[in-house]
């Protein structure tokens, strides 16, 4: 550490400051803080929330709404991540549960046996992901490319298999799971809530979350210590899987088709993004789910905010570009250093 | 005795020629220079990209931003085209966008230390976005260069023809294999993706060949979606999505380590030649569908990297011993 020196000597308050601008949140909460400074400026109505027909409705709701999805594979796909691993087959994995959903609803299996079909179809994807990666040890990323290339393939042959290119269904049961409302609140907000508490608790609060970080830090060392490293891997694709088959549920039962092509096409990238702004390491080894969450945020507010902000849609995905750039460099000491050194240069 | 780094590359050939063969077995015609033609001509921008992809993951990086560029490469030829640029000057010009964008995104790799997985993902999404905001629609390249460039080709044995498109990607692979053996840079690059530490401490300049190596990802995926638009005479805005990941399984089906630092450029036109091969077999039967191709490119992927691993697996344990 060149800089401890100056810490120690600066002041008490300007430590604190400095605390807080070193704190791994500052860069996606000021992110997110101008994204809705700017959305409060355009328009004034932005952060009115009223109630409409007994439950919830405004700009916040419709941005925690929308981001749900995204939110469920990415919480997932921070526990991957954090044991040094990527899932790229997560939108695979969703477009083959919206397609066991509408083909066993055409068949007629009771609505809550469906679900938890869906579920475990996305836990046997989690299984091959896992297998390929903890067991026949191939890379990660390119394990789950296998599913992610094929995965919307298989898709497309299940809706094949009862002669439909994309088939609709209804299911009181399950569209209340993703559009209902319990409450003022949605249910899939509550859904949510309550599959990132379970997954918190899993991480923070038990021995397996501590085996999911050491694994992803240091894989020799975790081995030497007598953990077993083959079994917390795959258990890390398990949960993605389960995450994403959640995240299928959710779609599929929202727009009630099967559409294996288009539906949660690029939900990886926007995933892998939204940990990598909330401060996670490629490298593995930290899992942070609350600051996932903000990441998903920062993404979703910026999308919500273009399309109310009245500028065409297809500025979305180049704002988005510009934005996750700035955040990224911004978190990068390098640069960081390279910018003060600039300033200090120029300042006589 | 053979050299065992070829291995990879005659397995890649082996299930190529097996694959032919096995058209040639299931369908009249299949079996002629006409079918290696159309699938070298149709294959050329996905192949010529997937070069770039090779240097980038040999030196154990990943570039995703490839079938954006694609896209918007010929996205501003078509308008360029319609502002009456000659196609040589506009295409020349993207050429030199693709080399500079490559180079940034280089740059932010090494220079900021951010994943390339990251970085060349905000280069899709950058690339993509700045197609749509240019037009949504299809344009048509009117111009009669692009028409006479079509229709130019070297008759091969039999009734089969080279067209441009592959001639100028089989340029470009001959140009790729000369920088990946027989330059400096090439052989940084192989050091880099073999042992990173090792090669900085060996001397090896990181942020030139790092700038280098996505420099020429950048410029090789600028040349995919020249030739990908001189071929379909038109810009699309979506033209090109998800050619990376079908670049990169053409990089790993052609032998090359997703690791770094082991594999061949020439591999890659093999396993790119296997790609639109099995898709041209499903266009024979006729009886598939489109989601074939996607299931058997997943099902063929995983073979090849099993076999890899084993292949790989063997080889260290000889050295062991």
């Amino acid at each position: 550490m060149k800089h401890a020196g100056n810490v120690e000597a600066e002041t008490q308050p300007a430590s604190r400051l400095r605390a807080i601008f070193t704190h791994r949140a500052i860069w996606p909460v000021i992110a997110l803080a101008l994204i809705f400074l700017v959305d409060g400026i355009i328009s004034p109505g932005f952060f009115q929330i009223r109630v409409v027909e007994g439950r919830l409705f405004g700009n916040l709701i419709d941005i925690l709404y929308r981001a749900t999805p995204t939110a469920l594979v990415a919480i997932g796909m921070a526990v991957v991540i954090g044991t040094k691993g990527i899932d790229l087959s997560v939108g695979a994995i969703i477009a083959i549960v919206g397609a066991v959903i509408t083909w066993r609803i055409h068949a007629g299996d009771p609505h809550g046996l469906v679900l938890l079909i869906a579920l475990a179809v996305a836990l046997v994807c989690g299984l091959w992901n896992g297998f390929l990666v903890a067991v026949l040890d191939i890379q990660p990323i390119i394990a789950t490319l296998i599913l992610m290339t094929s995965g919307r393939g298989i898709g497309l042959m299940i809706n094949l298999l009862y002669g439909g290119t994309n088939p609709s269904f209804t299911s009181p049961f399950l569209q209340g799971l993703s559009v209902g409302h319990i409450g003022l609140i949605p249910t899939r907000l509550v859904l949510f809530g309550a599959i990132f508490l379970a997954l918190w608790l899993l991480v923070r609060r038990t021995a397996f979350g501590l085996l999911l970080e050491a694994v992803g830090g240091n894989p020799a060392a975790a081995r030497i210590v007598g953990i077993n490293a083959r079994l917390v891997i795959y258990s890390a694709y398990l949960i993605s899987g389960f995450c994403a088959g959640w995240a299928g549920v959710v779609l599929a039962a929202d727009t009630h088709t099967s559409d294996p092509v288009s539906i949660g096409l690029y939900v990886e990238l926007d995933a892998i993004l939204a940990v990598v702004i909330g401060g996670g390491s490629l490298a593995g080894g930290r899992i942070y789910l609350g600051m996932t969450l903000l990441g998903v945020l920062v993404i979703q507010a910026l999308t919500t905010s273009i399309l109310t902000s009245g500028l065409p849609p297809e500025y979305n995905l180049v704002v988005k570009a510009v934005v996750v750039l700035v955040v990224l460099l911004l978190q990068s000491a390098n640069l960081r250093a390279a910018l003060y050194r600039m300033f200090a240069r120029a300042k006589p | 005795m053979m050299n065992e780094k070829y291995l990879p590359l005659l397995a890649t050939i082996a299930v190529f020629v097996a694959l032919f063969l096995l058209g040639g077995a299931l369908y009249k015609h299949f079996l002629s220079t006409q079918v290696l033609g159309d699938i070298l001509a149709d294959n050329a921008f996905v192949i010529t990209a997937a070069i770039g992809t090779t240097f980038v993951i040999l030196s154990g990086g990943i570039d995703l931003s490839v079938g954006s560029m694609i896209g918007f490469v010929g996205v501003v030829i078509a308008n360029l085209d319609l502002a009456g640029w000659h196609p040589l000057a506009s295409a020349a010009l993207m050429l030199a966008f693709g080399l500079g964008f490559g180079a940034l995104q280089g740059l932010i790799i090494d220079f900021c230390e951010i994943q390339p997985f990251i970085v060349t993902l905000a280069g899709l999404f950058l690339l993509r976005g700045s197609c749509f905001m240019i037009n949504l629609d299809s344009v048509p390249i009117h111009s009669p260069f692009v028409e006479w460039f079509a229709t130019l080709s070297i008759p091969l044995p039999g009734e089969g023809e080279l067209r441009s498109s592959a001639v100028v990607m089989l340029v470009a692979l001959a140009a790729a294999i000369g920088i990946a053996h027989f330059t400096r840079f090439g052989a940084n690059v192989y050091a880099i993706g073999g042992d990173r530490t090792s090669a900085a401490l060996m001397g090896v300049p990181m942020r030139r060949t790092m700038v280098g190596i996505y420099a020429l990802g950048g410029f090789y995926s600028a040349l995919g979606g020249v030739i990908y638009a001189f071929y379909t005479s038109s810009g699309y805005p979506l033209a090109g999505s998800g050619t990376e990941l079908t670049a990169i399984a053409s990089v790993v089906l052609g032998g090359t380590m997703l690791t770094g630092g082991i594999g061949m450029v020439a591999g890659t036109l093999f396993g790119g030649m296997i790609l639109g091969l099995i898709a041209t077999l499903i266009v024979f039967n006729g009886t598939l569908n489109g989601a074939w191709i996607m299931i058997i490119s997943g099902v063929l992927l995983f073979v090849f990297i099993v076999l890899q691993r084993s292949l790989v697996g063997s080889l260290r344990l000889r050295g062991a011993a």
